[in-house]
């Protein structure tokens, strides 16, 4: 089945509009002629790098430099003391030694009184070359006072406790929104407490409550972080080359922090290695790249290695989670409380929309029909790295799909009814959209039923239950997990959405040459999602200019007009709806440029793909180009178009857009080892139009290696002393090509209504969707030892815990 | 210390340290950019060149060590202006997103069908196990090895 209508073909063989077509990208890549950071090499430059904590948490007493000054290469090093002593015209304190997160808290730049996590920056060392760099670092001699460090969330608020930010003047480990709320509530507590209650002394209904924790796990995209920076002092131009998703809210966020005029500050941001939220955050490295520059008067660059990548620059989830859900003994949900401790390590950096400081988790009510939800989130300090929305999952939709999925699970097991009867006896039914949840949020379309039938088809769900059955009557185990997930991406409308003030809204500009050749310059930026193929499609399909005479002009602040960047899944539900809207405009001019030069009324005129014609006399018309022409030739040109066809738009969106899909993995379970095979997975997604099937699919596999990562083998835990226990690929284990499975996707397509293009966006949807279908069917798998839950990774040792019956804490290091 | 090897059918002659790494070699030196560097612990695999026609973890051995020996790096795939079936198999099949493991990947790739041109699935999965993608899932840079061993290049094909 495809969902792409016919369209025609360009001379070169690309669909001039919607349709799989070969990335224009990919041919840089495979002759290695990428341009990531690390490959910015600029005339002069030095190199850098940090010196960071081995302890979780001390006083530092004193810091040496002497020796690491005294090594030949090295050009400065730089300490918290030397940032304090840097004054800084900015409104956001008054130096370089603190800098605002996206959250409005702070975070140090380079530690000057305390460090608050492992691998915290405290010292940094520029140099004329990477190797000396490192080895400067070595050199400098730091004088610790280790103090007792707040590795569980659990203990954090324990009277006593160790308080982490008295920077603060705090004197517990609580965290304080913008809006000065210590826990964030959302849906109707009365009432879901009342149904829970009411459950409960009803001898035809059920209550079942489960603790449930997403660990602490990390994007870990091949390419790490890093920076090149140069300041021009003559121009006063700051150039910056950096890994980032969001190069224009980065401007804005170095003109506060730096106090450097913005419109002297130009971002780039090369071809990225992959982003997948590690990308969003602004650094402590990029900022002392920049003061790096400053100080020294030439480019500076700074790269982390993999291990300063898993250790300090963000992480994703940690969230620890106590769901209730109450139905009745025939499946109908009730209501769903979910109470939650999330841990935002020493800094609370986590980058979401203001008004949403637990990201979009309150969707967690899910895909099914049932009026009372409740969420309590309460966030504390811990001396872990700060981050928390990061690694692909829709702003915390991941943690929210994961606690309805299992708690599904865990009802079905408890009513003994079948994990697919008791979600279609649930889902939301099509004629209830748009549907607004119990907490609020708009669910724009779907026909949630048809996608599960489909997925369901594809499995061979009956068969695969009965091949359980019997191989169970063997002894041997194998499970069948299922999940079902609604996201809401595209953030969003202006109106509750900014993130540190700036409204996530989207601009654009295209301009339409003579020759009826285009340039597109987006706002966002791709990290291999395919942007410089995907939006010339879009303009192909709105203007019928073939897709190979659009360029695609991104990652340049110069160059482009402002918007929030690639996260999210919000490049084509925001900005792609821009790309559609701006080609729209460049068509309504081109009518009346038309209209002229066939002398009739543009209402004469009628659309056809690539061309406008008269009404009723087809073969009187002019194609886009002819007109493109026309509007820069000596045509009298109407009123309504000054001169060419060019035009720009910004994107407000109306509302999110909400993917939706089926996951059901099939896995095989030795007890003996505890090891988890997954033998198939199979994934229907639903996002609307697909604008490049190839590319959606692609997407999805991604999503879907990342959710075997995190259910099997992806996990950051600490042990009690502070010790960071996953910095390392030999200690943070990601999938290969032998632990995934030949997936198996399937589509359905229920346009989004007020999308332009009826795209919703896909990027994240399998890494929200893909961890509870396989930690269900890995439970599913092992039920009969009397298990209904065991928390993430499922490792073997982990397996073989539950299967004993001695479930263990995951976060936290064991024996 | 001078160190002297012969890269993509030249021979290069460059000053580093004794303990430069080989993928800073390339990379910085030589400033051959291809080859990637993405990991601490030899883990990930976007740092494989081949170092006498077998595959390397270019992070794993000094310059030095590659003296007077035979590099090919991911510049080298190309021949003549016609790209190698491999790469041309990584683009029909969508086998890269960021293209940060593209370089590695492929250069391993490559290596496999040389020795064993009609590979199945299971080999292909093995061969690359060594490597890390955080973008694709696999499934495709599978497609896209499968891809090339179906079109060998004229030359290639044997009897
Ligand atoms: S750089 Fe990771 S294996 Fe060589
Ligand atoms: S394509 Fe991005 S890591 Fe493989």
């Amino acid at each position: 089945m495809t969902a792409v209508e016919e369209v025609p073909l360009s001379a070169a063989g690309n669909p001039i509009g919607f349709g799989n077509m070969k990335r224009v990208e990919d041919q840089r890549f495979v002759r290695g002629q990428g341009n990531y950071v690390d490959d910015v090499n600029l005339p002069g430059m030095l190199h850098s790098a940090i010196l960071r904590s081995p302890y979780a948490h001390a006083r530092i007493k004193s810091i040496d430099t002497t020796a690491a000054e005294a090594l030949p290469g090295v050009v400065a090093v730089i300490t918290g003391k030397t940032l304090e002593g840097i004054p800084r015209p900015s409104l956001l304190g008054d130096n370089f030694a603190w800098m605002p997160t996206l959250s409005y808290d702070t975070q140090a730049v380079l530690a000057t009184d305390k460090v608050r996590f492992q691998g915290q920056e405290v010292a940094y060392v520029i140099a004329t070359d990477r190797y000396i760099a490192k080895d400067a670092v070595e050199l400098i001699e730091v004088d610790y006072e280790a103090l007792d460090p707040v590795m569980d969330a659990k203990k954090a608020m324990d009277a006593g406790a160790p308080v982490i930010r008295d920077d603060k003047g705090q004197t517990d480990n609580s965290i304080t929104d913008v809006h000065g709320n210590k826990t964030w509530e959302s849906g109707n507590a009365i009432g879901t407490a009342e149904a829970i209650e009411k459950a409960k002394n009803d001898p035809n209904c059920v209550v079942v409550t489960q603790e449930i924790l997403y660990p602490r796990v990390h994007p870990a995209p091949m390419e790490t972080c890093g920076a090149v920076s140069y300041l021009d002092k003559v121009t006063g131009q700051l150039t910056m080359y950096t890994t980032s998703q969001a190069p224009h809210a980065h401007r804005t966020v170095y003109a506060m922090v730096a106090g450097l005029p913005e419109h002297k500050i130009r971002i780039i941001s090369p071809d990225i290695g992959g982003g997948f939220g590690n990308k969003v955050g602004v650094y402590p490295g990029y900022v002392l790249s920049v003061i790096g520059t400053i100080v020294t008067g030439k480019p500076v660059k700074w790269m982390e290695d993999r291990g300063e990548n898993l250790m300090s620059t963000s992480f994703a989830r940690d969230y620890h989670m106590t769901g209730t859900i109450a139905a009745t003994k025939d499946g109908k949900i009730l209501a769903v409380d979910v109470d939650v401790l999330a841990d935002h390590g020493a800094f609370n950096g986590v980058a979401q929309p203001t008004n949403y400081p637990a990201g979009f988790f309150n969707i967690f009510s899910g895909s099914y029909d049932y009026p009372d939800a409740h969420c309590k989130v309460t966030p504390v300090y811990t001396n872990k790295a700060p981050g928390g929305v990061a690694y692909a999952c829709s702003f915390r939709i991941t943690e929210a799909a994961y606690v309805i999925e299992r708690l599904v699970d865990c009802l079905a097991a408890e009513i003994e009814m079948d994990a697919a009867d008791l979600r279609l006896k649930n889902l939301l039914r099509p004629e209830q959209f748009p549907y607004t949840s119990p907490t609020g949020w708009e669910y724009d379309s779907g026909e949630y039923e048809k996608t599960m039938r489909v997925a369901m088809e594809i499995a061979g769900y009956d068969e695969l239950r009965k091949e359980q059955a019997e191989k169970r009557a063997r002894g041997e185990y194998m499970g069948i997990g299922i999940s079902f997930f609604t996201e809401g991406v595209g953030a969003g409308p202006r109106k509750d959405m900014d993130i540190l003030g700036l409204g996530m809204a989207d601009g654009i500009e295209l301009r339409v040459h003579p020759t009826g050749k285009a340039v597109i310059r987006l706002s966002v930026q791709s990290q291999g999602q395919g942007h410089e193929t995907t939006y010339a499609q879009i303009v192909a399909h709105e203007l019928g200019i073939p897709p190979e005479d659009v360029e695609v002009v991104h990652g340049d602040t110069d160059q482009t007009p402002f918007g929030l960047g690639t996260y999210g899944s919000r490049s084509t539900p925001v900005s792609g709806a821009a790309a559609a809207v701006v080609s729209r405009k460049v068509r309504d001019r081109a009518k009346i440029v038309a209209a002229a030069a066939l002398e009739c009324s543009p209402d004469d005129l009628e659309w056809e793909l690539g061309r406008w014609f008269v009404k009723g006399d087809k073969e009187r018309g002019k194609t886009i180009q002819e007109i493109a022409l026309l509007s820069h030739s000596s045509l009298e040109l109407p009123e309504g178009v000054e001169g060419h066809l060019d035009a720009t738009a910004v994107y407000n969106p109306p509302n999110l857009t909400y993917p939706y899909g089926c996951y059901i993995c099939v896995v095989d379970v030795d007890p003996l080892t505890g090891q988890v095979k997954v033998r198939r997975f199979i994934a229907v997604d639903d996002c609307g139009t697909r604008i490049n099937p190839m590319i959606v699919e692609g997407q999805v596999h991604g999503g879907l290696a990342d959710g075997i990562g995190m259910a099997l083998m992806e996990l950051i835990a600490f042990d009690e002393d502070g010790n960071n226990l996953g910095g390392s690929f030999m200690d943070y284990l990601l999938p290969t090509a032998v632990e995934c499975p030949d997936w198996e996707l399937g589509e359905t397509v229920t346009p989004s209504p007020h999308h332009p293009i009826g795209a919703k966006g896909v990027g994240e949807s399998a890494t929200v969707g893909s961890p509870a279908a396989v930690v269900n069917a890995v439970i599913d798998a092992i039920s009969p030892f009397g298990v209904r839950h065991a928390d993430m990774p499922l490792t073997p040792a982990n397996v073989w815990r539950a299967i004993q019956g001695n479930n263990v804490r995951t976060d936290m290091a064991v024996e | 210390m001078q160190v002297t090897m012969t890269i993509n059918g030249e021979s290069v002659t460059k000053e580093c340290e004794p303990r430069t790494l080989l993928v800073h070699f390339i990379r910085d030196n030589v400033g051959l950019r291809g080859t990637h560097w993405g990991c601490d612990t030899s883990n990930c695999g976007t740092c494989v060149l081949w170092v006498d026609g077998e595959p390397v973890k270019s992070c794993t051995m000094f310059a030095a060590m590659a003296d007077g020996r035979e590099v090919t790096t991911v510049e080298g795939l190309e021949k003549n202006g016609q790209l190698d079936p491999i790469q041309q198999g990584f683009i029909e099949c969508h086998g890269l997103q960021c293209g940060f493991c593209t370089p590695g990947m492929m250069m391993t790739g490559r290596w496999i069908l040389d020795n064993n041109p009609h590979p199945s699935e299971e080999e292909i999965r093995e061969g690359i196990s060594g490597q890390l993608c955080r973008c694709t899932g696999y499934k495709n840079i599978v497609s896209a090895i499968q891809w090339a061993a179906d079109h060998p290049a004229e030359n290639e094909v044997k009897a």
